[in-house]
């Protein structure tokens, strides 16, 4: 049985395709069309999966999205109807969008997919699964769990915005649900936008910005305070009220209402780009605490009604590895899985697996020696030696090609223990946010510079931004407070006490700038301020290559853990072909660009000229 | 067609009777908006829609 899931029409289009329970490839829409978070249709994904798969679509038995949404059409209009008639703008906007298009979801799939082959709409069904049980199944079926509490926590799908959920075998048992307006995600969303973050895009970056916060200052403890009495009541279950009053997203075109913030917390929202503040990062670090404490209740909650031994996690706060860290260390479960597409993007996954197990009920085998059944994430598009050695013609691009996966692995090693930076290209791309060793950047953890070097020279990002590190499986609890697996970076673990550096005594009085500039550990670009890391442990089974590069570099340095960060610079996404790659890798400072087997020094490279300010490609994140 | 089905089997399923005028009277509206000419694009901070 073949199934393509779909997730398009909001943020982060994605495409997906299963055969008998196994995924084949699943990839993201904004690695082809190079639209950071593009919500279009994913037709470039779908045509890709189906290609991958070698399959037409009309072998394909059914095409799955990822929401409801005459579920969701309900909840708007009752969401206008409670709050009438304050919402007349929003209705104004959303319903000319509704009417055009997105209440004809069925004719705008079925024609986005004639325009990869014409479907017989006789033969391929379409189905629509409520959105977080696509997100559910997204985490429970591919785990090596029989049996698993599952925990979804997002911004709102049609009207849930949390679920507590029992998996068991093929079978998904929704046991509790949170309701719109009443969300975590949005509560989060609320801050990145009150802290001057993009929504839907730079919750990551407050997440990031948290650990600059004051630990038990007298400043975080007041805004923890105003936060649960003003905005927010915290039930023991996970659940949680928000007080509308100071919120509008229900029914306006802004989160918050941002007179009433102003009055709570004493300062005006912030301004996209100017000057990061003290107060910033405390109430940053506010929020964080307050999330952390919403999903431990949840976790709770969850393993009360379920009893389950494990936890399978997805939704886009289940992003918030700080947060998973936290629960993690709780061990209210044996372990925790959280499926590396965790936002929206995963849904198309998800949508797909709950047709194959719920609605067609076929059978689920577990593999429990396996990690999951998710191949290491590495499900996207991979390229050929001609493909590379094509764009390397195209540039005039001198390379060097090596013949044996060894040489080019230790010579990568080498490079960068000397401290040089390097563009990973390598087998199949990522399905998710995080790049995971497939279209990576590199670089050497215990070097002190690099993190400022790669944020401001190679990334063009902010300067506070943390970088992760990988470490083979074998390796990770010699550097970090963990000895258990996170292939997909969504755990954030403490560096080993041993490795740390102590704080100054004037550590909490210094400007966030400065405490940047404190070298943490003797890892120190990988180590947070608060001496956290959001680790990458590698596996031989899914990433050998990558396994045997750290492997390499541990030789020549004794150590074995590494800076990985996505292969893109700010706004852009993550690459996904040979040129992509060159280009990002030409239009910064990094070194070398290592794609398959050919090896790019940027020294012997010809000069890189574009016509236009290639910086206006992307919009800032 | 196709649409109409799709609304009858929701509210069947849903049971939101109440809805029911409440869908009609907004969709006219929304028609009016439509034919209003409005554009089709959401300005929106938070897709929630």
């Amino acid at each position: 049985m073949i199934i393509l899931g779909i997730s398009a029409f909001y943020h982060d289009s994605a495409a997906a395709i299963i055969e008998n329970g196994e995924v084949i490839a699943a990839a993201q829409e904004e690695r082809f069309t190079r639209k950071k978070h593009d919500p279009d249709f994913p037709v470039n994904a779908a045509r890709f999966c189906l290609e991958y798969a070698g399959r037409s679509i009309n072998e394909v038995d059914a095409v799955v999205f990822y929401d409801k949404p005459l579920l969701k059409f309900e909840r708007l209009l009752e969401t206008y109807y409670a709050y009438a008639p304050k919402g007349l703008k929003s209705f104004m906007i959303s319903m000319p969008v509704w009417l055009k298009e997105k209440l004809f979801l069925k004719k705008l799939i079925w024609e986005a997919l004639d325009t990869i082959e014409k479907v017989d709409r006789k033969k391929v069904k379409l189905l629509f699964p409520e959105h977080h049980l696509s997100h559910a199944a997204s985490a429970f079926y591919p785990s090596s769990y029989e049996r698993a509490a599952i925990l979804t926590i997002d911004g709102v799908g049609e009207w849930a915005t949390a679920s507590i959920c029992l998996g068991e075998g093929n079978k998904i048992t929704i046991l509790r649900q949170l309701d719109f307006p009443h969300s975590l995600g949005l509560l989060y969303s609320a801050f990145t936008y009150f802290c001057g973050f993009k929504v839907n895009s730079g919750e990551y970056k407050l997440m990031g910005l948290a650990p600059y916060g004051n630990h038990n200052s007298e400043q975080v403890k007041r805004f923890v305070t105003i936060i649960k009495t003003n905005l927010v009541e915290l039930k023991e279950d996970g659940s949680i009220f928000l007080n509308q009053d100071y919120f509008n997203y229900a029914t306006g075109l802004r989160m918050v209402n941002d007179d009433k913030w102003k009055q709570l917390f004493g300062f005006s929202r912030r301004s996209s780009e100017s000057l990061l503040e003290q107060h910033h990062c405390d109430l940053a670090l506010a929020i964080q605490q307050v999330t952390e404490e919403v999903v431990l209740n949840l976790g709770k909650e969850a393993k009360k009604l379920t009893n389950a031994d494990y936890l399978c996690m997805a939704g886009g706060v289940a992003l918030n590895c700080v947060a998973n860290g936290k629960l993690d260390d709780a061990k209210i479960f044996k372990q925790i899985f959280i499926t590396p597409a965790a936002g929206d993007a995963g849904g198309a996954l998800g949508a797909a697996y709950a047709a194959n197990y719920i609605y067609y009920g076929n059978e689920r085998k577990v593999d429990p020696t396996r990690l999951d059944g998710l191949k290491g994430s590495y499900l996207g598009t991979e390229h050929s030696d001609m493909e590379i050695f094509t764009v390397a013609k195209k540039y005039r691009a001198p390379y060097q090609q090596f013949e044996t996966e060894d040489a080019l692995v230790e010579k990568a090693a080498a490079l960068i223990a000397d401290g040089n930076i390097i563009g990973w290209h390598q087998g199949r791309m990522e399905f998710g946010p995080r790049a995971l060793g497939a279209r990576s950047i590199i670089a050497d953890a215990r070097n002190p510079e690099m993190q400022k070097k790669l944020n401001l020279k190679i990334k063009y990002r902010e300067g506070f931004r943390p970088f992760a590190p990988v470490v083979p499986i074998e390796d990770v609890s010699e550097y970090f407070e963990h000895d258990d697996i996170s292939p997909y970076m969504l755990l954030v673990k403490q560096v080993k006490e041993n490795r740390r550096i102590p704080y100054p005594s004037d550590f909490t009085a210094k400007e966030l700038l400065d405490k940047l500039y404190f070298l943490r550990s003797d890892i120190p670009s990988i180590t947070h301020i608060d001496y956290s890391a959001r680790l990458q442990t590698v596996h031989k089974e899914t990433n050998l290559k990558f396994w045997k590069l750290l492997n390499a570099f541990k030789k020549i340095t004794g150590y074995s853990v590494m800076v990985n960060t996505s292969f893109n610079v700010r706004g852009e996404p993550i690459v996904n072909t040979p040129e992509d790659s060159y280009r990002c890798f030409m239009r910064t400072d990094m070194d070398y660009l290592i794609a398959g087997n050919f090896i790019f020094d940027k020294k012997l490279q010809p000069e890189w000229k574009e016509e236009d300010d290639w910086r206006d490609e992307f919009s800032l994140d | 067609m196709d649409f109409i089905k799709d609304i009858w089997a929701f509210m069947k399923a849903r049971k939101k009777w109440w809805l029911a005028p409440l869908i009609f009277i907004l969709l006219m509206i929304g028609i009016l908006i439509v034919l209003g000419g409005s554009s089709a694009i959401a300005p929106f901070i938070y897709t929630l829609f």
